[in-house]
């Protein structure tokens, strides 16, 4: 994975949004897509069944445009949430700058959310990553829900951010948070970046 | 290729404010009197403001009043891509014409002339023609002619010199009226002071406060419930107190998403941090990096310091480096004019090694480069001795004993194909076999050109030095030098030097030097001056070892009788009889014959006319000798065809 590229003057960054299947990566994706002016942004490409399940994955080019002289594009991806879509998690996961978990807020769903954390780790092992390096980020998303079918923000740091990551409470259908997100999974890259680049 | 007008965009549709009513005033006069108003009607304005919308409209009305005109609306890109498939086919002047015949000529975003030399020059013509023709242009962009970067100063005032007129942003009341119209267009109703609240939003465009209205239309259609001037505000991100940009900019407090730039804030904070990141003193270096890896130099030195965790010093560094390409590019221009091939070598891109380029524009500035040498291709023992050659051969041979001392200079005499040029060369390159020998051995044409280059690049001191170093000269073909005045000059001067330090001067002419004309009287008595040895007709020894070794070459085991034959030939030169014995063996392949007598007999009694086609050369020896060691001839290396249908197979093999 090459972050940097001072010969060519790019900075590329890969951001994989991870997470049980319909916590709203996709979502995540298709709000910033909106938000992004026309010339930012590449094509969206999504590959979706009917029912708007993600079937591979999604992809979301950003061009920052010149940042300190650097070309600066960030790609978001998207990995399909469902148990049986492995191969494609692991495959998209390959080379990932940084991981924003996208976990379920609803109570019932707590367990999935287990599940795919763990699964974002055996994933990452197989590429010979080690979970605690990688920079990653948790956004509760569907807080808008109502409160009793939802664990709050701090009962889901309890419950899944046992590392003390930075957390985001989201609605990402309405926006709410998806930019704070992205924000803070890109620090952490770029942060990463700034004590890499020297060696 | 062309758009066809959009049947929407006219100007019955368009809604004039303040802002935009010089344009569409300008735009209809031109649709009413095209190619008479103004010409070229150029309309710029920021994106979505309604140029598309009015450039069609100028279409529409045009076409409505006089329906006969033939209209056409085309991107820019649209037509650069039309351009570059005509230039593809051929078709470049029947593009031209196609585009010359239209009466009212609509191109819409032409800010993307930027950088596009030729499609510029190409419009400027059009324009030209188009006026010239009485026919009306209309061009829209982003920016005034004179804004957009990179445009040729004729085309600038060539579109601005008929009307250029701004859109500008709808005021509120334009915005409300826009809105009303687009919701009745849609045949959608809303409460009172929803719309009146959706203008009262600045956006940036017309674009983006349709896209706002679509949003209420779609939310008013999917809730069955009537959209408020509140939930107007709520669905549209509007803050009730400040305009959404202000919004944007305080980024969205945790429980409410962000207003319409919440990507501006994002890319705002990611400068920072990039700018954090990238420390100011690795782009600097970067860019010294980028920009002499660009002129083509080797930049490791400011490599091993981006490697580095903070190194000291950089801005010195780089300074250093940028001293030391400059000195190598002096050393580089230096070198060139004397030499440009040696100007090419690494070391001059590579400031880790200045030491090597300083060596070695040292060399070249002592005349370092070696003039030419003799041509490996005539070693003295090719060379067939016989009475004919004997003085020539002995004289040679005086001169390698005793080089500069003996006969000096050594004049070789004779006509053209008698080995003069094969001669000069062996003695060049046995003298060159000895220790620190620098030979000079070149045709007097190579010898004239290089002056002539070393005046044109005013090197003449360094073409001088080069040749002032030979231990030795030797020049064929001298009589060339006849009439080149400056040559003979330096060449006087350069004999009376070398002859003076005793070095070997050696040279070959068709006559002896005093018969020659157009040789100033001092080369002449100089040339006389040592010895004069003429080398004859080849006589049968010279011919009969030429023919052994050239038959043996060509692996053919010849009889006796035909060497008796062929050596008893008259021949009268050496490049002759090689010529009658390649007719004789091409002849005898052709035939599928033994090389024998009896044919070559036949071949070459049998069609003495061909003879005479050969004409022996007496200007110059016919060879011109590459120090490289090849031979290019002046003379077709294969001579003589037994018969045109021989000459058919040869050419169909």
């Amino acid at each position: 994975m090459s972050l940097v590229n001072f010969t060519m003057r790019e900075i590329t960054c890969k951001i994989v949004y991870y997470g049980p299947g319909r916590s709203g990566k996709t979502t995540n994706l298709h709000y910033i897509y909106g938000r992004v002016p026309d010339a930012r942004r590449g094509r969206m490409v999504s590959l979706a069944t009917q029912t708007d399940r993600t079937l591979f994955f999604d992809f979301l080019p950003i061009d920052l445009g010149q940042i300190s002289g650097f070309t600066t594009r960030f790609q978001l991806y998207t990995v399909p949430g469902q148990v049986y879509y492995n191969a494609t998690r692991r495959l998209v996961l390959q080379g990932a700058d940084g991981v924003v978990f996208v976990a379920d807020s609803q109570a019932r769903q707590l367990d999935e959310n287990l599940e795919s954390l763990q699964n974002l780790q055996s994933n990452l092992l197989e590429h010979g990553v080690d979970i605690r390096t990688v920079p990653l980020v948790m956004q509760y998303n569907k807080q808008d829900l109502p409160r009793e079918l939802i664990l709050s923000g701090a009962d889901l740091d309890d419950a899944l951010n046992f590392r003390g990551v930075p957390s985001f409470s989201a609605d990402a259908l309405h926006g709410q948070g998806v930019f704070e997100t992205l924000k803070g999974i890109s620090e952490l890259v770029l942060k990463k970046l700034a004590a890499g680049s020297a060696a | 290729m062309t758009t066809a007008l959009h049947p929407k965009y006219s100007f019955d549709t368009f809604v004039v404010g303040a802002a935009n009513r010089l344009a569409v005033t300008a735009g209809r006069t031109v649709a009413e009197n095209p190619g008479t108003a103004y010409n070229p009607l150029f309309i710029y304005s920021g994106s979505g403001l309604g140029k598309t919308h009015l450039l069609m409209a100028v279409g529409h009305a045009a076409k409505k009043a006089a329906p006969a005109l033939s209209i056409e609306y085309l991107t820019l890109d649209e037509w650069v891509e039309a351009f570059h498939a005509a230039i593809a086919a051929g078709q470049g002047d029947a593009f031209r014409r196609r585009f010359q015949n239209v009466d009212v000529l609509l191109v819409d975003d032409v800010q993307f002339l930027t950088n596009r030399k030729e499609m510029q020059s190409e419009l400027l013509r059009l324009t030209e023609a188009l006026q010239t023709a009485g026919r009306q242009i209309v061009l829209t962009s982003d920016r005034p002619p004179p804004q957009i970067a990179d445009l040729d100063e004729r085309l600038i005032s060539r579109l601005s010199g008929g009307l250029v007129v701004d859109i500008g942003v709808p005021d509120y009341e334009t915005r409300v009226a826009i809105l009303r119209r687009k919701s009745e267009e849609r045949g959608v109703r809303f409460d009172p002071g929803v719309l009146e609240t959706v203008a009262g939003a600045e956006f940036a465009n017309v674009r983006e406060l349709m896209g706002a209205l679509n949003r209420l239309v779609a939310f008013q259609a999917v809730n069955e419930a009537s959209v408020t001037p509140e939930t107007a505000k709520r669905i549209l991100g509007l803050s009730p107190a400040a305009a959404p940009v202000a919004a944007a900019a305080s980024s969205g407090g945790p429980g409410r998403p962000g207003g319409a730039d919440e990507f501006g804030a994002f890319l705002a904070d990611v400068t920072v941090t990039v700018g954090k990141a990238v420390e100011a003193w690795r782009a600097r270096v970067t860019e010294a990096m980028l920009r002499w890896e660009g002129e083509g130099y080797r930049t490791q030195r400011l490599e091993a310091l981006l490697k580095q965790e903070a190194p000291a010093a950089v801005d010195a560094a780089i300074t250093e480096f940028a001293h030391d390409v400059e000195r190598l590019k002096a050393l580089e221009s230096e070198v060139a004019q004397f030499d440009p091939e040696a100007a090419g070598h690494s070391v001059f891109r590579d400031p880790e090694r200045m030491g090597e380029a300083e060596q070695a524009a040292a060399r070249v500035r002592e005349g370092g480069a070696p003039p030419p040498g003799p041509s490996a291709a005539f070693p003295l023992v090719a060379f067939a001795v016989g009475p004919s050659n004997q003085v020539a051969v002995s004289a040679a041979r005086a001169v390698l004993e005793h080089p500069g001392k003996k006969y000096n200079p050594l004049v070789l005499v004779g006509k053209s194909g008698l080995g003069k040029t094969h001669l000069l060369n062996a003695i060049g390159l046995e003298l060159a076999r000895k220790r620190g020998a620098v030979v000079a051995c070149l045709s007097t044409q190579a010898f004239i050109d290089e002056l002539i280059a070393a005046i044109d690049g005013n090197h003449v001191d360094w073409w001088r030095a080069r040749y002032r170093r030979a231990t030795a000269l030797l020049l064929d073909d001298i009589h060339l030098i006849a009439g080149k005045e400056r040559t003979q000059e330096e060449l006087f001067n350069l004999f009376n030097l070398l002859q003076d330090q005793d070095r070997q001067l050696v040279f070959t002419a068709p006559t002896p030097p005093n018969t020659l004309v157009g040789l100033e009287e001092r080369i002449a008595s100089r040339l006389e001056g040592g010895l004069v040895a003429e080398l004859t007709e080849p006589d049968r020894d010279v011919k009969r070892t030429v023919l052994e070794r050239l038959l043996t070459l060509q692996g053919i085991n010849a009889e006796p009788a035909l060497i008796d034959y062929l050596a008893d030939r008259h021949a009268d030169s050496v490049r002759g009889l090689v010529a009658g014995v390649q007719r004789v063996v091409s002849a005898a392949a052709a035939q599928d014959a033994p090389v024998s007598a009896g044919l070559a007999r036949e071949v070459l009694e049998g069609q003495a006319p061909r003879e005479a086609r050969r004409s022996a050369g007496l200007r110059t020896s016919g060879l011109v000798v590459s120090s490289l060691g090849g031979i290019k001839s002046r003379e077709k290396m294969v001579w003589d065809w037994t018969d045109p249908t021989d000459r058919v197979i040869e050419e169909f093999r």
